[in-house]
């Protein structure tokens, strides 16, 4: 098990979010969160990468608790969290923004720029930008830097919070399709949160449904798909 | 000859630039700090204060002469900054502006008032050999000392700009202080930067005084006269941006000298004081900013 989450209670003020949430990821998976806005995803993922402490239950991830970590130290161990809005330098380059993304080993430069050039192949069109600042892109381009980020750290983990957010349709599915295809080749684990519930259960192996702070259902793909209440409430089919 | 009025304000000009270079450098630790913490720091004055006592007392105690002293008092002021950071402004971080208001004007206050416990209210002044050497360029007079500050001021405030630029530790700075959530999620220790960045700007303004230690008098209350300077060049600049320091620095130098001379008394700083309202009546957040 890559990541576990073991009955966390999370709340800010008197306001409980997570009440009592599990849920696991392992090596290599994609896993894909499902739940309507306040369901408490976003809480979840900013709990799991340090900038929210539980009050309650564990969080282990590749063996060891995490739970108690800054959200620094987490990284290093190799989660890579995008955040929602991207939390981009927009006034550093693109290549700035996509070097720091390998803080964490900042000194072996042979292999910051291995990385660098793999994320320049995935994404073509930001290595015609690098020298660009991030903040002049556009927003399916700076999703990208976001991404692209994340995996130069090279993570065992990647968390995506709401990456489609106001990006085209089109753009949409290129960015999830090559969200897939790194998960193939690398074997990174990806715990996806999305509104778009059809376009993220597409690309997801596992699914878990959250409601009121606490997964009410989970499962395969095909097991969500097969699911009267999932088609319904999330999918609109 | 020049005329002799055309004279009197070139000169004034002149000096202008020359003291721009020194709050240059003050208003550029300043913004690092606010940039990075978003803490307004009032106890920047009294920290050049320190800096301004280490320089006299290196020089009066053991000899070492004003500028070779920059090389002590610059990772002394560092120092002082971190520690200052970790004990005081660290535990505050989190609280409303007001508290930290209030916090680094305690320090300012504790400061000031140590420095007068400790080295008592006398009026000192640092005396080098070469305390009257002046330089003629193009029919003007340029005091050597004025000159080195103004060169010294520059060059460190260049020295930091290109360290902010290019190495990886300038840039976790600039990260951290645009998108604190994102330096974190790539594995920059916030807290770790904002120790650095505000050792690094105590250190920018402990060498500013440094560097008018041997033409202007040391007091434990003399950094206030350079505090409310340092707030005006930075707000006029833009709050976090580092060529708007620059330019408010000598923009605020120059005025503040033309003003002297063409205005009778202290009334002369009204000519600053008028050119900041304006920009900030037509650009509030500044000039590059």
């Amino acid at each position: 098990m890559l990541l576990k989450v073991d009955g966390i209670y999370v709340g800010y003020g008197t306001v409980e979010v997570l009440n009592g949430m599990s849920m696991d990821v392992r090596q290599g998976e994609l896993v894909t969160l499902l739940g309507s806005n306040g369901a408490g995803k976003s809480t979840l993922v900013k709990t799991i990468s340090g900038f929210l402490r539980p009050q309650k239950g564990a969080i282990e991830f590749n063996g060891s608790r995490i739970d108690h970590l800054e959200a620094d130290a987490i990284a290093r161990l190799g989660l890579s969290h995008c955040p929602e809005g991207r939390s981009l330098f927009i006034d550093l380059t693109v290549a700035d923004n996509l070097k720091l993304g390998a803080y964490i080993f900042k000194k072996d430069e042979n292999k910051v720029r291995t990385r660098l050039e793999r994320i320049y192949n995935l994404f073509p069109i930001l290595k015609e930008r690098r020298k660009q600042k991030a903040g002049t892109l556009s927003g399916g381009q700076q999703q990208m830097v976001a991404i692209g980020r994340a995996l130069m750290a090279e993570p065992k983990l990647l968390i995506l919070d709401e990456p489609s957010l106001g990006l085209a349709p089109l753009i949409i599915e290129k960015l999830f399709q090559t969200v897939r295809n790194i998960l193939n080749e690398e074997g990174i684990a990806v715990l996806l949160v999305e509104q778009n519930a059809v376009k993220s259960l597409e690309i997801a192996d596992r699914g878990y449904v959250i409601e009121s702070g606490r997964v009410v259902l989970s499962g395969s793909k095909s097991e969500l798909y097969g699911n009267e209440e999932v088609r319904r409430a999330y999918l609109g089919i | 000859m020049l005329d002799i009025e055309l004279r009197v304000f070139l000169q004034a000009v002149l000096s202008g630039l020359l003291t721009g270079g020194i709050y240059a450098l003050i208003g550029v630790g300043l913004n690092l700090i606010f940039g990075v913490m978003k803490i307004i720091n009032f106890s920047h004055g009294s920290l050049m204060m320190l800096g301004m006592y280490t320089t006299y007392w290196l020089f009066t105690l053991l000899k070492i002469d004003p500028y070779v002293s920059l090389v002590i008092s610059i990772p002394v002021l560092f120092f002082i900054g971190v520690l200052i950071q970790k004990m005081l402004i660290r535990p505050i971080m989190e609280y409303s502006e007001n508290n930290q208001l209030v916090v680094t004007m305690g320090i300012m206050l504790f400061l000031e008032n140590l420095a007068l416990f400790v080295w008592s209210p006398d009026f000192r002044t640092v005396k080098v050999s070469y305390v009257g050497t002046v330089i003629p360029l193009f029919g003007l007079r340029v005091s050597l000392l004025r000159l080195i500050a103004f060169a010294g001021g520059l060059l460190l405030a260049f020295i930091l700009y290109a360290f902010l630029k290019k190495t990886d530790l300038g840039k976790a700075i600039r990260a951290s202080s645009e998108e604190r959530e994102g330096a974190s999620v790539v594995g920059i220790s916030v807290k770790r930067i904002h120790l650095v960045s505000f050792g690094i700007g105590t250190a920018c303004v402990g060498a500013a005084g440094t560097l008018i230690t041997p033409f202007f008098y040391l007091s434990p209350h003399v950094g206030r006269l350079f505090l409310l300077t340092a707030f005006m060049v930075v707000v006029m600049g833009g709050m976090g941006s580092f060529i708007g320091a620059i330019v408010g620095g000598f923009v605020i130098g120059v005025t503040e000298s033309v003003g002297a001379v063409a205005l009778p008394g202290s009334i002369g700083q009204i000519i600053p004081f008028s050119l900041f309202i304006l920009i900030l009546l037509f650009k509030p957040t500044g000039l590059f900013k």
